[in-house]
Formats: C-alpha cells, sequence, structure tokens
C-alpha cells in the first residue's frame, strides 16, 4: 500500500503509510493500542475507506471494491461468529453464499476442521466453544474462501497466556502449510517477534520501521521502536570524536546520564559534535563481583550497586545504580547450576561492562 | 448433613408457600370458574341448576353474529400484527444499520402510545380518520391496531437487536455476502425470536382491544370484544360464558403450542 492516510476529523488514524508485503509472507502490524493498525487493517479489508493513497493486491488498486469482492478475509478480533449457525454451518457460510455443491460443501468443511484441530465439533453453536475454539472457527471460516491474504486483528488478545502461545505457535503451522500472505496485528512485541517473518512498527498512524524482527530488534530505526520492542536502557549523547575501526567506525560518545564517555561502532562516520541516542540492551551487559581482569579500549566498564534484583528462574534482571544516580536494566541468564543461590544480591557493588560493538546508535539527531 | 438440613427447610417453606400459592391461584382464576360453571349450567340466572350444554349449542349453531365478529376480530389481529411485525423490525433494523443521529428520539417517541391512556389515543384517530375523510369500518380497525402494535414490536425486537453484534454483519460482507444477503442471512435470523414474540404480542392485543376499536369502528366492522359488550347490554346471556371457556381452552392451547415452538427456536439459535 502506498501513502494511505485516514483522518477522523482533524485527527491522523493513519499519517502516510506505505507498505510493501510479499506474497506468502507472515506481516505483522505491531504498535501501541490506538496507533491505527485496525484502521490500516479495516482499510485492507474494505471496511474502511482511506482518505489519501492506494492500496493494491497483486498490482491492482482494491479501493474501489466492497469488502466482498476482495480476495481478503478477515478473523475479527470478537470472533465474530453466526450465533445462530453451528460450527459446520458458520464454516460453510462463504460457499453457502456461492452455492457450491453439497459434497464439495463437506469436504472442505472437514478438511478445514481439521486444519484447526476441530473435527468432531461440526454440530455445536458458537455458544458451547472455549474461546479458542470459537477462534479456530473463526480461523476456518476466514480460510475457505481460500484468500490471497488473511487478516488478523489481534486474534489471541481475548484468550489466557498460556493458550495465546499453543494458538500462535499453531497458527503459525498453519501459515505453513496453505502458504497464503497473513497480516497479523498486535501489540504485542514478543508475539510479532515470534511468528513474524516481518514487521511493520507503527506509532500515531505511522509506520516508524518496517523488518525482519531480527533487524528490529538490533538496529531499531528511532527511539521508539528501540524502547518498544523489548528492554532497553536508552540515553542521549553527543559525539567526541570518531575513527575507522576495522570495516566500520569507533565513535567516542559523551553520555550525560552516565557521566562519562563510551566506545561504540556504527557503520556510519559521525561529525564530532552530532546529538545521537544510544542504545544498549540489558542481555548485552555482563554484571561481575569484580571488575574484569583485562580492560581493553573497545570495553565500556561502569561500578555501581545493585538496586533492584528481580529472579525469575531462567534468569535475573538487576538494576544497577551507578556512581552518577542512573539506573541501568542488566539481564543475565543463569546457564550453570546455582547451588547457593545468586552470585549478585541486593546492595552488592557490581561491575557493569559491554562491548563497544553491542552498543548500537538509533537516531542521529542533528548532523 | 447438608442435604438434610436443606430438606427440612424446603418442607417448613413449602407448607407456607404453597399456601400463598393456592390463595393466589384461588384470586386469579376464581372468576373464571365461576362463569365456567354457570356455563354448563340449564339455568339462565346466577345459579347452578342441572348440567346442560345448551349455551355450547346455541353458541356453536345459533349466534352467527358472534362468529362473524370473531372472523373479524382474527383476520385484524394476523393482518395489523404481521405489518406491524414487518414495519417495526424494518424500523429497528434501519435504525440500528445506518446509526441515525436522532435513535434515542425515536426511542422516546415510540414508548408515547404505550403511556397515552387508550380513550385519547381513540378520540385522537377518530378525529384524524374523519379529517381524511376515511369511512370508518375495518380498514380504520386494521390501521388502528397496526399503529399501536408497533411500538411494542419495534421495542422487543430493538432488545434483540441491542445483544447483536454488529461485526457478524462485517463478517459475512468480508465472506463474500451483499448488503442484502448479511441482512437475511445474519440479521434476520439473529433477531427472529423478538420478531416473534412481538409478532405474538400484537396479535393478542389486538385481539383483547376494546377501548380504541370502539372509537374507530363502523357499521358492519365489529369485533369479537365489541360484540360481547353489546350483548352484555341487553343482559349477561350465557352465551359468553360459554364463550369464556372456549376462549380460555383454545388461548391455553395456542400458549402451550407457542412455548413449544419457542423453545425449539430458543434451542436452536
Ligand atoms: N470511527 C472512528 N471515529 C473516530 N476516531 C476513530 C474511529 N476509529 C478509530 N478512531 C481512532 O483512531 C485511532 C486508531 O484506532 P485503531 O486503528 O482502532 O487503533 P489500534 O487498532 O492500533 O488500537 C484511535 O485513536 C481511535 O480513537
Ligand atoms: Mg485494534
Amino acid at each position: 500500500m502506498k501513502n494511505v492516510s485516514r483522518s477522523y476529523g482533524t485527527f491522523k488514524a493513519l499519517d502516510d503509510v506505505s507498505i510493501e508485503i510479499r506474497k506468502g509472507e507472515f506481516f505483522s502490524l505491531l504498535g501501541p493500542s490506538g496507533c491505527g493498525k485496525t484502521t490500516l487493517l479495516r482499510s485492507i479489508a474494505g471496511f474502511d475507506t482511506p482518505d489519501e493513497g492506494v492500496i493494491e493486491l497483486d498490482g491492482r488498486n482494491i479501493i474501489p471494491y466492497p469488502p466482498e469482492k476482495r480476495l481478503v478475509n478477515t478473523v475479527f478480533q470478537s470472533y465474530a461468529l453466526f450465533p445462530h449457525l453451528n460450527v459446520f454451518e458458520n464454516i460453510a457460510f462463504p460457499l453457502r453464499l456461492k452455492k457450491e455443491k453439497e459434497s464439495s460443501v463437506r469436504d472442505k468443511v472437514a478438511q478445514y476442521l481439521k486444519l484447526v484441530q476441530l473435527s468432531g465439533h461440526e454440530h455445536k453453536k458458537p455458544a458451547m466453544l472455549s474461546g479458542g475454539q470459537k477462534q479456530r472457527v473463526a480461523i476456518a471460516r476466514a480460510l475457505i474462501n481460500e484468500p490471497s491474504v488473511l487478516l488478523l486483528d489481534e486474534p489471541l488478545s481475548a484468550l489466557d497466556a498460556k493458550l495465546r502461545q499453543s494458538l500462535l505457535v499453531e497458527l503459525d503451522q498453519i501459515h505453513d502449510k496453505i502458504g497464503i500472505t497473513f497480516i497479523y496485528v498486535t501489540h504485542d512485541q514478543s508475539e510479532a517477534l515470534s511468528v513474524s517473518d516481518r514487521i511493520a512498527v507503527m506509532n500515531e498512524g505511522k509506520v516508524l520501521q518496517t523488518g525482519t524482527p531480527y533487524e528490529i530488534y538490533e538496529s531499531p530505526a528511532t527511539d521508539f521502536v528501540a524502547r518498544f520492542i523489548g528492554e532497553t536502557n536508552l540515553f542521549p549523547a553527543t559525539v567526541v570524536s570518531c575513527v575507522p575501526f576495522e570495516q566500520t567506525h569507533m565513535s567516542t560518545l559523551q553520555v550525560d546520564a552516565l557521566g562519562s564517555v563510551i566506545r561504540v561502532t556504527d557503520d556510519d562516520y559521525l561529525e564530532a559534535g552530532t546529538h545521537v541516542s544510544f542504545t544498549v540492551r540489558p542481555e548485552k551487559l555482563k554484571i561481575t563481583s569484580h571488575p574484569p581482569l583485562t580492560v581493553s579500549k573497545d570495553i565500556n566498564l561502569f561500578s555501581g550497586i545493585v538496586d533492584e534484583p528481580i529472579y525469575s528462574g531462567f534468569q535475573s534482571k538487576y538494576y544497577v545504580a551507578l556512581a552518577c544516580g542512573t539506573i541501568i536494566k542488566v539481564i543475565q541468564q543463569h546457564a550453570t547450576y546455582m547451588d547457593e543461590g545468586p552470585a549478585i544480591n541486593w546492595k552488592d557493588s557490581v561491575f557493569v561492562s559491554w562491548s563497544a560493538e553491542d552498543g548500537y546508535i538509533v537516531e542521529v539527531i542533528d548532523r | 448433613m447438608n442435604s438434610v438440613s436443606f430438606d427440612t427447610r424446603t418442607r417448613h417453606g413449602a407448607t407456607f408457600s404453597n399456601v400463598v400459592l393456592i390463595l393466589v391461584i384461588l384470586f386469579l382464576f376464581l372468576p373464571l370458574f365461576v362463569i365456567i360453571t354457570y356455563s354448563f349450567s340449564a339455568s339462565k340466572s346466577m345459579e347452578f341448576t342441572t348440567f346442560s350444554l345448551k349455551w355450547y349449542t346455541q353458541l356453536f349453531f345459533d349466534s352467527d353474529e358472534l362468529w362473524s365478529a370473531f372472523l373479524n376480530s382474527a383476520v385484524i389481529a394476523l393482518s395489523s400484527a404481521a405489518v406491524a411485525t414487518v414495519i417495526a423490525s424494518g424500523a429497528a433494523i434501519g435504525i440500528m444499520w445506518y446509526r441515525f443521529k436522532g435513535r434515542q428520539y425515536i426511542q422516546i417517541l415510540s414508548f408515547l402510545p404505550m403511556v397515552l391512556p387508550e380513550v385519547i389515543i381513540g378520540i385522537s384517530m377518530l378525529i384524524f380518520f374523519s379529517a381524511v375523510r376515511l369511512p370508518l369500518g375495518l380498514i380504520t380497525i386494521f390501521i388502528a391496531h397496526t399503529t399501536f402494535n408497533l411500538p411494542f414490536v419495534y421495542l422487543l425486537v430493538t432488545a434483540r437487536l441491542d445483544e447483536f453484534d454488529i461485526s457478524t454483519v462485517e463478517a459475512a460482507r468480508d465472506l463474500g455476502a451483499n448488503e442484502a444477503q448479511s441482512l437475511v442471512k445474519v440479521v434476520i435470523p439473529s433477531i427472529l425470536p423478538g420478531m416473534l414474540s412481538g409478532f405474538l404480542m400484537a396479535v393478542t392485543m389486538s385481539l383483547e382491544d376494546f377501548v380504541i376499536t370502539f372509537f374507530v369502528s363502523g357499521p358492519g366492522s365489529t369485533t369479537l370484544p365489541l360484540y360481547v359488550y353489546s350483548m352484555i347490554r341487553y343482559g349477561v346471556s350465557p352465551v359468553i360464558n360459554a364463550l369464556s371457556f372456549v376462549l380460555i381452552l383454545s388461548i391455553m392451547l395456542i400458549a402451550f403450542a407457542m412455548r413449544r415452538f419457542l423453545k425449539t427456536i430458543a434451542a436452536s439459535s
């Protein structure tokens, strides 16, 4: 879709959105609630008409067509099953509209019931199904028309966490099996990261970044993306100097929040005096009780006191108060058996360090 | 044990509540029992003498006027209820579908005929019909009944529509239905129970209406309630007692049939 905009009064729900989604892709629209994801999805389905822009499907602008003429089907957040029809007739609904032969209706419904693992529930009314089962019916019903694109609007948000996980995996398997394009809307970054081929991160009606989960996590395009995806330590900084380093550039940044300079590698050459924002993910920090034995030039080292350790089995998260008062997040995986509990406790003096290559310059504010 | 104490409590409560229940039933139905008893009495006065079916014979074989009045009532009840159901359901669906700005006001307006005294509605209808020079007769009764039935059906259908999930209409469109198909295959089946109970209510109200009909009926358009009233003016004939029993029986039969019917509909939706 190109340059799609939609306003409600003076409020811009979609602001010049351009996304290219490839055939067969599991594509996620990710953003906080109210950022315009549903509006965008409804524009693709045909329930809402953008003020500007075009939405193309296989090279053809679909905006002039009503919803029933688009090769796109939707799984609604509220399931939207027909309460007066049983599971079989709900799924058969699109086929009945096309007046398909009874035998072919039976075969297809059975096939899609099997796909969503609901065989044997044909004669139940939607009111008798659990939330997860209703969602499966909705998925089967949306797929039976064999659309080019399946739209899913936060399909799992009404389910509990465990079920959400397993249905997500199942959804991914269904996608692999039938190979059509999925456009999946969610506000849950871990959902999007785990199943998507590519993700578009949205905020306030704009697309901030489109890329693979890896790109979006490791090289966020804006501060918002860095903060929204996973956890991070993000600071404004000023470039002090920049020299070539192996294939890239090594910059020295003055970070006021850390009260010191740090080193970071970046592809681009940055003029001294440039304002940037700098991020380093908590799991890339090392936390130790003793200072590292060797301190090379490309290691950034700070000392501090553990302000808040949060133990969660497979890992611990530490909020470390640095000497200058700033709190920095560190996540440490517990890869080995800990007989006597975590080695680092509340109020311990610790050292936090990371390699220049693990830091990342997110935004260059002025050049 | 729990179950034991529960049993004793129901037994104690049962005696008292049973007494109340019997008293209430007596209060409600004693007049009917009296009428039924008299309908089988040979005497014309208010006492039971000997058992006789002569009033029933008279009712069925010698009451042509009564039966033509009954026919009028039935025709008007069924037709006005049907028309009211179609119009009111259409209005309710339309108001939901197109999200009219003034929908609350329509809701309030539709209450008016329910709270207005029937006499006033009757008189205003009469004035209206004479203003447009429509001769009083079956047509005017039909129009009047349709009018006063509309708000009741409208309310019952709207109540059903309030529970209706509008996103199912979008789902239907999404799956290939055009606007008309989504109306016929999704909206109407979902509100059918509401439409049916609205229809039944309209039939009942039309059958039993006396006041409004009294104002808008003309020569040759007597309905059953009007006819019964005119009979009473010449003294209560025991034929009316017989008629009452026949009506009670048939209404009970219809009510039971409808209950089963509505239950199967409810079970299937
Ligand atoms: N029909 C509407 N009228 C006015 N504002 C709307 C309408 N639909 C959506 N909005 C606004 O547009 C914004 C985006 O909504 P939506 O697309 O539903 O967000 P999301 O799905 O990302 O949570 C919200 O701030 C919402 O209030
Ligand atoms: Mg939404």
